[in-house]
């Protein structure tokens, strides 16, 4: 019995154990050895990279060019996302689950297929342009080649993300506080101006945070946009170090992504001391408010915005797959020139290609599988558990998220570079560091939902089984994981969508052999051949869509909350 | 089967004690309610017995094995106790079939064998032939019966009971009630029965524990509790009762002694060895108080409110000695009592309660 009983505990114990190495392994490892490289590269205390660095002048001037495009594309992304948020969340207008599926879109489409498929719009060789014979003449450069380019495609991708987490914030606004302004005499202006977007503060401001941190770590968009006209920021900066220099410049590059982890983290102290000024708590719960009823203006409401899905959605994917069927780059689109033979180079032909579409879903697969096996326990530790230590496990997942992507790749190359000490393998120039930093990037997006899952289940029904006599790993098994099943299983289909194409990683620690599909469309668009990068990205931005559809279809049976797209 | 020992138990959240040096002795096949008022700690007594929350002082015995000391806390699956949750806690996933097994699953019971305790359990809570619905497909009462063949498939030694008729309507209610009371008849399991309503206490329990504040207030029979309540708390809470202050004039006398009650003398029953004192407190309640006829001795008061309930009025009356105790009586038909009319009251009974110790 007291054997027993040590044994079960022992269960608790293990499993603590487990997920607590886990996060060790994925967190505190990767952060405490890019700070070591930064502090004591070589395994002596010295400021030296930081004094190179801090002295370059391209660091300084990636540095003004990352807060630029920044400040930028969160200020666009913030005022467009909290605008369209308002006017689906607020107004009667018709056809929302459409738009919204539509509108978060770019969110789930990889960074560098965004820029891909803009860039495709404009410029002298567009074909979309030249189908209505208007592409400006040979030579000029394509107006997408800018910071202002850079800043409106930041908001084009960003943009989803505010617009759900204010919609978020608007569908826990309780009616009584707008029927009271109401009532005051206050008309729908006044009301928004004076009580809704007041209290929705946090939530603008949580997004412009979590929006700025997305914009100085993107790599994809400045990377097509901004290398071709030379505007460096941080990211590309590292990239270009990196492949022009390799592993010999890690100290200073280690800095350089230290400099953008700090940038990222002044945002988000920014948005802790915006929240903490003023008392935004809400107390009651309630119903949302009547949506407003726009009257005669709903039609043109609502023609706006399936404008504005014209605009950012259609005609640059649009533009995509005129590339992707055109035989050349820059030969004009018409039925003679057009043909599917870049989709059967790039599936069929093109070793790298194959093997990239090969590597991505296994990575993807993987992470997302992992991810799942790893957030029901870590999920049940942070939701339910009641150990000091929660919190600080919960901060440990969600930080290499929160920190930019190119920190974790740089970390993960740090601790890779040499074979895995007592065990001699060695992992670097291989899918598996991929695999590595995916897994410590991606393992919050499987734990949010999972948790938030978890805040549904009543504990009681946990607590049946206990009472029953069941240990831990049999209530996880019988009665815990077929409940926050499909909230982990939906968080696995973002991290899956979000790692097939992903660059930002991959781009820093891919090899021969190693690629990944995001790193595919990148070098053939770099290599000037934008047709098999369009191709390429078609197919990557269907596999999203399909599976967004998919997702979609099997909402009802899903947690409310775990997909984002969804109420 | 087997009793359960609470001893000097305490449980504190942070500075506040949920559940205060509380000892309860229940007897092997006792039914013992917790009754008290919404965060008087009887649910945290609840999840202290079942283990689902650590003792911060004191011991719990089941049987005679400790579970729960300050240094030793047998977990909840190791405990053998039964509970029926408030809201059922039915797995969502499984059928009525699978949830009344789960347990038997969990002790390694054989398929034939587990096939045929969940049909008794069925059978015994006349379930028989739901076993393959889904739990969202069953009515509230259907799914507390469920939970409680659940419960009992493993044959607990001690049963835990949450609120288990809290959200169910009140015919179904009092159908339950009898179910439970044949149940326990007819198993004989020690009960631990949770709730906030004084009449389910009153009509299962053979004693119920009043707890207050995170205190133990009163242990004892449902009768001894309306008629001899221990303290002022215990005296209004149940069946609404009356306080009233009052002088002690005589010595305890086989059961009785002699009160002054706003100025009107009389008899009332009281605990061995009471002597006479000031500022006690009499506890009687509305059948006790009558109009005094003309001539009679009583005392004044002024009608605050008639409450016409259909045969009787309830009337509400403040004394005119001391207008901060409201009491009220029910006056047969004709109901001729109407707020603002002065009334000639006199206590028939009552029972004085015993000086409250200090703590």
């Amino acid at each position: 019995m007291l054997q027993s009983l040590k044994m079960r505990q022992g269960q608790e114990m293990a499993l603590t154990t487990v997920i607590a190495a886990v996060a060790v392994v994925l967190s505190v490892l990767p952060m405490s050895r890019l700070l070591l490289e930064v502090v004591f590269p070589g395994g002596e205390l010295s400021v030296a990279a930081i004094e190179a660095g801090l002295a370059n002048p391209a660091t300084w001037r990636a540095t003004r060019n990352t807060l630029v495009v920044g400040i930028g594309g969160t200020v666009l992304a913030t005022l467009a996302g909290t605008a369209v948020a308002l006017l689906v969340a607020l107004t009667n207008v018709r056809g929302r689950r459409l738009f919204v599926l539509c509108f978060v879109l770019p969110l789930m489409i990889a960074p560098q297929i965004t820029a891909l498929a803009w860039l495709q719009l404009f410029g002298p060789a567009s074909p979309f342009l030249k189908l209505f014979g208007i592409a400006p003449p040979i030579g000029t450069p394509n107006p997408l080649y800018s910071p202002a380019g850079i800043v409106l495609l930041l908001a084009v991708q960003y943009a989803p993300l505010v617009f759900l987490m204010v919609r978020a914030g608007l569908r826990r606004l309780p009616r009584e506080l707008v029927e009271a302004a109401q009532s005051g005499g206050a008309g729908p202006f006044t009301v928004l101006w004076t009580v809704i977007l007041p209290l929705m503060t946090p939530s603008i401001v949580a997004a412009a945070a979590l929006t700025f941190v997305s914009c100085v770590g993107n790599f994809g968009i400045p990377a097509f946009l901004g290398i071709p006209a030379n505007y460096l920021v941080l990211p590309t900066l590292i990239y270009q170090r990196l492949a022009g220099a390799g592993p010999s410049v890690l100290p200073e590059v280690a800095f350089l992504s230290v400099l953008i982890g700090v940038i990222a983290m002044a945002g988000i102290v920014a948005q802790d001391i915006i929240a903490r000024r003023r008392d935004f708590r809400i107390g009651s719960t309630s119903l949302p408010p009547q949506p407003y009823n726009l009257g005669r203006w709903r039609v043109v409401a609502e023609t706006v915005m399936w404008l504005v899905i014209v605009a950012i959605l259609v005609l640059p994917l649009f533009g995509l797959v005129l590339t992707s069927l055109i035989s050349a780059f820059g030969v004009p689109v018409t039925w003679e020139t057009v043909s599917i033979r870049n989709y059967t180079f790039v599936l069929f032909e093109h070793a790298a290609v194959t093997r990239s579409f090969r590597n991505s879903i296994f990575l993807s697969l993987a992470a997302a599988g992992f991810a799942v096996l790893v957030a029901v326990p870590l999920g049940y530790m942070v939701a339910w558990g009641r150990s000091r230590w929660t919190k600080a496990l919960n901060l440990a997942v969600e930080l290499p998220y929160a920190l930019p992507g190119v920190v974790m790749a740089i970390a993960a190359l740090l601790i890779f570079l040499r074979p895995i000490p007592l065990t001699g393998i060695h992992i670097y120039n291989t899918v598996w560091i991929i695999l590595y930093a995916y897994l410590a990037r991606f393992l919050v997006l499987a734990l949010r939902p999972t948790v938030s899952g978890y805040h549904q289940i009543d504990r009681a029904l946990e607590e049946a089984a206990q009472i029953t006599g069941a240990g831990l790993l049999m209530r996880l098994r019988t009665i815990i994981f077929p409940l926050v099943a499909p909230a982990a299983l939906a968080g696995a289909l973002l991290i899956f969508m979000t790692a097939l194409s992903e660059l930002t990683v991959s781009a820093l620690i891919w090899s021969s052999g190693a690629e990944t599909v995001g790193v595919m469309i990148f070098s053939f668009e770099q290599g000037g051949r934008s047709s098999e990068a369009a191709a390429i990205s078609v197919i990557a931005v269907a596999v999203t869509a399909a599976l967004m559809l998919l997702a979609d279809l099997f909402a009802k049976k899903l947690p409310s909350g775990v997909l984002p797209w969804r109420d | 089967m087997a009793g359960l020992t609470i001893d000097n138990v305490t449980k504190s959240f942070g500075d506040l004690d949920a559940v205060r040096k509380v000892s309860i002795d229940v007897q092997n096949g006792e039914f013992l309610a917790v009754l008290g008022p919404s965060g008087c700690g009887k649910t945290t007594m609840l999840r202290l017995i079942a283990g689902f929350e650590q003792v911060t002082d004191g011991r719990i015995l089941i049987g005679d094995k400790v579970v729960s000391d300050r240094n030793m806390h047998v977990p909840p699956e190791r405990r053998r106790v039964g509970i029926v949750f408030q809201n059922y806690a039915l797995w969502p996933h499984m059928t009525v079939a699978e949830n009344i097994a789960y347990p038997l699953k969990v002790a390694k019971v054989g398929k034939a064998e587990r096939e045929k305790r969940v049909e008794d359990a069925l059978a015994l809570v006349n379930m028989q032939g739901y076993g393959d619905r889904r739990p969202a497909n069953l009515s509230g009462g259907q799914r507390q019966r469920v939970a409680l063949a659940r419960c009992l498939v493993a044959a607990p030694s001690l049963v835990l009971f949450d609120e288990p008729l809290a959200n169910l309507d009140v015919h179904l209610r009092a159908s339950m009630e009898d179910e439970f009371a044949a149940f326990h008849k007819r198993t004989g399991t020690t009960i631990v029965y949770i709730t906030h309503d004084q009449t389910e206490a009153m009509a299962l329990a053979d004693r119920i524990a009043v707890m207050d504040q995170g205190r133990l207030i009163q242990l004892a029979t449902p009768r001894e509790l309306f008629r001899e309540p221990a303290n002022a708390m215990v005296a209004s809470f149940i069946a609404n009762g009356i306080v009233l202050p009052a002088d002690v004039l005589t010595a305890e006398e086989s059961g009785h002694c002699r009160v002054r009650v706003l100025g009107t003398e009389f008899v009332v029953r009281c605990q061995p060895g009471e002597k006479p004192r000031q500022k006690a407190l009499i506890c009687c309640r509305s059948a006790d108080i009558e109009p005094a006829a003309p001539g009679e001795p009583g005392f004044e008061g002024t009608v605050t409110r008639s409450v016409y309930r259909g045969g009787v009025g309830r009337i509400e009356v403040a004394p005119t000695d001391a207008p901060d105790c409201s009491l009220h009586f029910d006056q047969k038909e004709p109901v001729t009592l109407e707020p603002g009319m002065t009334a000639r009251l006199r206590i028939g009974s009552g029972w004085l309660i015993p000086e409250e110790n200090a703590g």
